[in-house]
């Protein structure tokens, strides 16, 4: 399958192959690919891959979702800040 | 240390226990398998609940200990003095809280009745259409496994605490570790929760299985910890399986969100159907609960004997065993009354209430 999904990452316009999960969308606009805080301020990132650690969880599209299992829309809205 | 007393357990009550003996002078030495309990399982929901009067006065006494406490606390042990609002579904159950503050006030115990209105204003979250609430504001929450690891801490050079699984109690109270090596003190303490009958199998102890659930953070949805007040009638069915509405706002925004209650299960299996039944409870009064996510779910095992009170007091035939179990569903409230009346009657003092109510009883003979 080819083609690419064209999302937004905290405002950012991010390419990605279709079908990738958000998770490796947070990898493509911003290096190590952090999803959110944690509550004594330490960065987080996705983890397992797999749906587990719940180390993944960002808002996609006004709704908390896990990157690692949401797969990524055109259009689609992913916001990192908690 | 040659210990005076050894306690079996570093759940909160046999935090709370070494806790107290240890102000009374005495040097603790405590005893935990880490195989973890229900101390870790739990809400930490601290509740003044009436269902008879020696709850009330163990659940009020606890409570009223806890928030002497809170202020030295540390932070990580999250207490927070919420409050509890007891919902009423309907004017029968908002006759039920008018009888439950009476019940309370008697006891010297501050409450409030919220109609429909205010409690709309105190909880806008919850569905329309409810009759009211009794709010009662020195109820609180914590987070159970700090607060044992704080309570032991306060002991000082007065508690020791070693890692071993206490194997077998020998007829003349020395404990046979599971190493093989023994230990002994003058007084045991038995307060190793739903594990309490595999060194003791004639307690009258069931296990009674709960499940919980978790949210992501959603600060400010929910301000008081928030019970049904038909919690009463369906969480104290001797037998067959209950769910409650029981929302609890964590200090990071998280929803804690229980209970179900099931009978003599050990297995630790999260139970998809009881989980829904559970959840769909929690709708009926939280409807915008159906849009937040799910952190985890898990289950722990209350210990629960069949009046429902824990058993506090001297074991009748076994030397230098005192018990400290079967605190069911109430045991992080109930630590700290259950620990003063305990170490008062272990080391010849006077508690602040009348102990009778929970000496050991319904013991099981001894099997020739
Ligand atoms: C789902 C659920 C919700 C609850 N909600 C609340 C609530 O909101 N408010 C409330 O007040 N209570 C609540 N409870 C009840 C409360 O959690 C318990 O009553 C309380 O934690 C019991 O504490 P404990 O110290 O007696 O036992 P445990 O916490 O079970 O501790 C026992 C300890 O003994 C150790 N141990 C076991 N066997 C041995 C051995 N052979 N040798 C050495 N060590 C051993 C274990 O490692 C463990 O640390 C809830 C319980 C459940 C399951
Ligand atoms: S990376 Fe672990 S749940 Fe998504």
């Amino acid at each position: 399958m080819s083609g690419e999904t064209l999302l937004h990452i905290d405002g950012q316009l991010v390419r990605v192959k279709a079908g990738s999960s958000v998770a490796a969308a947070l990898r493509v606009a911003g290096g190590v690919g952090v999803a959110r805080t944690s509550v004594t301020g330490q960065p987080r990132a996705p983890f397992c891959g797999m749906g587990v650690c719940q180390e993944c969880r960002v808002f996609i599209d006004g709704r908390r979702r896990l990157a690692c299992q949401t797969v990524c829309a055109e259009g689609m809205r992913v916001e990192t800040s908690e | 240390m040659d210990a005076d007393v050894i306690v079996i357990g570093a759940g909160i009550v046999g935090a709370a226990c070494a806790h107290a003996l240890a102000q009374g002078g005495r040097r603790v030495l405590v005893l935990d398998a880490r195989i973890g309990g229900a101390t870790g399982a739990g809400m930490g929901h601290l509740v003044v609940m009436d269902d008879n009067p020696a709850e009330l006065a163990l659940s009020s006494h606890s409570t009223a200990q806890w928030r002497a406490l809170a202020p030295r606390m540390g932070e990580d042990c999250a207490y927070s003095a919420c409050g509890t609002l007891w919902i009423a579904a309907n004017e029968e159950e908002m006759a039920e809280a008018e009888r439950k503050q009476q019940r309370l006030h008697e006891h010297g115990i501050e409450s409030r009745l919220l109609g429909a209105a205010a409690l709309a204003r105190a909880e806008p979250a919850l569905r329309k259409g409810l009759a009211g609430a009794l709010e009662v504001p020195g109820d609180g929450i914590l987070y159970a496994p700090n607060a044992a690891r704080w309570l032991l801490a306060q002991g000082g050079d007065s508690i020791r605490v070693e890692h071993a699984k206490v194997g077998a109690i020998e007829d003349d109270g020395t404990l046979r570790l599971a190493d093989g090596s023994r230990r002994a003190a003058p007084q045991i303490v038995l307060a190793n929760g739903i594990e309490a009958t595999t060194l003791c199998p004639e307690l009258p102890i069931r296990p009674k299985k709960g499940h919980l659930l978790i949210t992501d953070r959603y600060p400010g949805t929910v301000n008081h910890q928030l019970v049904e007040l038909g919690y009463v009638t369906s969480a104290h069915h001797s037998d067959g399986d209950s769910v409650a509405f029981n929302v609890q706002p964590r200090p990071t925004g998280q929803l804690l969100i229980g209970s179900s209650r099931q009978f003599d299960s050990t297995d630790p299996a999260v139970e998809a159907p009881m989980l829904a039944r559970m959840l769909q409870r929690a709708l009926d009064y939280l409807p915008g609960l159906a849009d937040l996510n799910a952190v985890r779910s898990w289950t722990g095992l209350r210990a629960a004997t069949p009046d429902g009170l824990p058993l506090l007091g001297q074991h009748p035939w076994r030397e230098k065993l005192w018990l400290a179990v079967g605190h069911e569903g109430l045991g992080v409230t109930t630590a700290p009354g259950s620990a003063h009346l305990l170490a008062a009657l272990m080391t010849g003092g006077v508690p602040e209430f009348d102990a009778a109510p929970y000496a050991p009883r319904g013991l099981l003979e001894r099997s020739a």
